[in-house]
């Protein structure tokens, strides 16, 4: 396949089980065995005790969108106006993605509308988490 | 009162479009105008602060052998944090005369540096795949969530750059200057959804220094000083989609307090307000996480003229990044006009300003700086 015009991430031995587990289909997050926090993004230690006692939890992969703009803006990875957002995963973290599946217009990304996630192969060992409406055929 | 004033404010010759500087010359000339409105010359100055270019650089290229130096770099609002940090400094004796310089080559990129993030960093990694293009697409992107949260209007959002166009439109030297309507606003090419051009603050080049000492000097100078009241400053994220509120800024919310306290001053002292308004809706975040307005309430407040030519609280009156001139790294700009309004200099004078207060953002909501100045020592 062709690769991403996407800037593709580089993985850190910090940030590396994350991306493993999008390459696995599975969005994993993190959390405190001392004070349960679950957090994003990756790092070995709770932000919120700042415990070292952490482990890997795999998220629901549902969510809703918290936020975004519509980029009128001209980007090599994307066609016509799109939508970057900012969604609110169920465990708590939010995070920044696209919204796929779905008009990139006010009038069909309706803020706190229920989102699932997906994940975009990048053709560079990279697998993209991205959101699209629950119901939503890709 | 911290003890310190500002004995030498000055800008850049020009502002604007000016291709024939490269950016350390742009800090150099804001330095040379600051240096003259202060009656002194680099061997004067001790203490030396930048940002977006190295406190090395400046030093050599306009000769001064510091003996303090600060390259605290957290974007726009840095040169907050050197006024704080300056304070600081000055009052413990570790230099006796600070220059804090900007200049940007905003516009013409002429000897700039560049803001590429590493895609190993934590943005680079989260952030960038999803097609951020620079601040436009970053710091608005939280503004939705504020507009349904708080059932802000887009009319209400396009106030804000029609208020700031009417202080601009007193200024000979800001960039646009012919009133706007909240119409002209709307019909504004879209940038990002649901910021129109004209709710994006402006691209340009230019510069501004401030030249600092301990109070009990500063009657030693030409100008009439300008006294820090108070400082504050904070950090939140460099990734803005980590945000703990997308409707409030925690750095606004601890740095403000935090110069306020400091001053000793509450919200009914302030006669003049500089919030640092890089896109449309900072200038609301600011007076609600400043406390001027209660949370939701600043769109309202702004809508009916409080912060116009006229009202009671008079904001961004050089006309801000909106209108005034946005190089990058606004916050110099910000405090350049507090100098001024507190001197009695402005284009658009405010009568009577004792206290003017300056609120500085860095990032995307990632960091700010607040400064209060002041014409009476305490």
């Amino acid at each position: 396949m062709t690769e991403s015009l996407r800037p593709l991430p580089v993985p850190t031995p910090e940030t590396k089980h994350f991306w493993d587990g999008t390459r696995a289909g599975e969005l994993r997050l993190q959390q405190c065995n001392d004070c349960q926090h679950v957090y994003f993004p990756p790092r070995p230690f709770c932000p919120e005790c700042s415990s070292r006692n952490v482990q890997v939890v795999v998220a629901s992969g549902r969510a809703t969108l918290e936020s975004y703009v519509i980029s009128h803006r001209p980007h090599k990875a994307f066609t016509g106006p799109y939508a970057i957002a900012l969604v609110a995963l169920e465990e708590g973290p939010r995070m920044m993605s696209n919204i796929v599946g779905c008009e990139q217009t006010p009038e069909a990304l309706q803020l706190d509308m229920p989102l699932q996630v997906t994940f975009e192969d990048t053709g560079a060992d990279i697998h993209l988490p991205l959101f699209t409406p629950v119901g939503a055929s890709l | 009162m911290t003890g310190v004033a500002v004995v030498g404010a000055a800008e850049t010759t020009q502002l604007g479009k000016i291709p024939d500087l490269s950016q350390i010359q742009l800090h150099a000339d804001a330095a040379l105008n600051a240096m003259a409105d202060a009656g002194l010359s680099a061997k004067d100055i001790d203490g030396i602060a930048t940002a977006g270019s190295r406190p090395t650089d400046l030093a050599h290229y306009l000769g001064i052998t510091p003996t303090w130096v600060d390259g605290t770099a957290v974007g726009g609002c840095s040169f907050m944090l050197h006024v704080r940090h300056a304070v600081a400094a000055l009052t413990t004796g570790q230099c006796s005369t600070v220059l804090i310089t900007h200049g940007e080559s905003g516009r013409s990129g002429v000897g700039r540096e560049g803001f590429a993030r590493a895609p190993a960093s934590l943005s680079g990694q989260f952030e960038m795949p999803f097609g951020p293009m620079g601040p436009p697409t970053l710091f608005t992107l939280p503004v939705l969530r504020y507009m349904k949260d708080y059932a802000m209007s887009h009319e209400q959002l396009a106030m804000v750059a029609v208020v700031q166009r009417q202080w601009a439109s007193m200024n000979p030297r800001a960039s646009f200057q012919d009133p706007i309507t909240v119409d002209d606003v709307l019909a504004s090419k879209m940038i990002a959804y649901p910021f129109h051009l004209l709710e994006c603050c402006l691209v340009t080049d230019g510069g501004g220094a401030l030249i600092l000492t301990r109070a009990e000097r500063a009657n030693d100078f030409p100008q009439p000083p300008v006294y820090i009241r108070g400082t504050g400053e904070s950090v939140e994220t460099p990734m803005v989609s980590q945000m703990q509120d997308l409707t409030s800024s925690r750095a606004f919310a601890v740095a403000g307090p935090a110069a306020m306290t400091d001053a000793k001053i509450n919200h009914d002292d302030v006669d003049h307000l500089m919030v640092y308004d890089a896109f449309a809706h900072l200038p609301i975040y600011g007076l609600e996480d400043l406390g001027f307005c209660k949370r939701g309430e600043a769109p309202d407040f702004i809508w009916e003229q409080n912060t116009a030519p006229g009202g009671s609280l008079p904001m961004n009156t050089n006309g801000g990044g909106l209108s005034y001139m946005h190089s990058g790294m606004y916050g110099m700009y910000a405090m350049q006009e507090s100098v001024r309004q507190v001197r009695g200099t402005a284009a658009a004078q405010v009568d009577n300003v004792n206290i003017s207060l300056c609120l500085g953002v860095g990032g995307m909501f990632g960091a700010a700086g607040c400064v209060v100045f002041a014409r009476e020592p305490s």
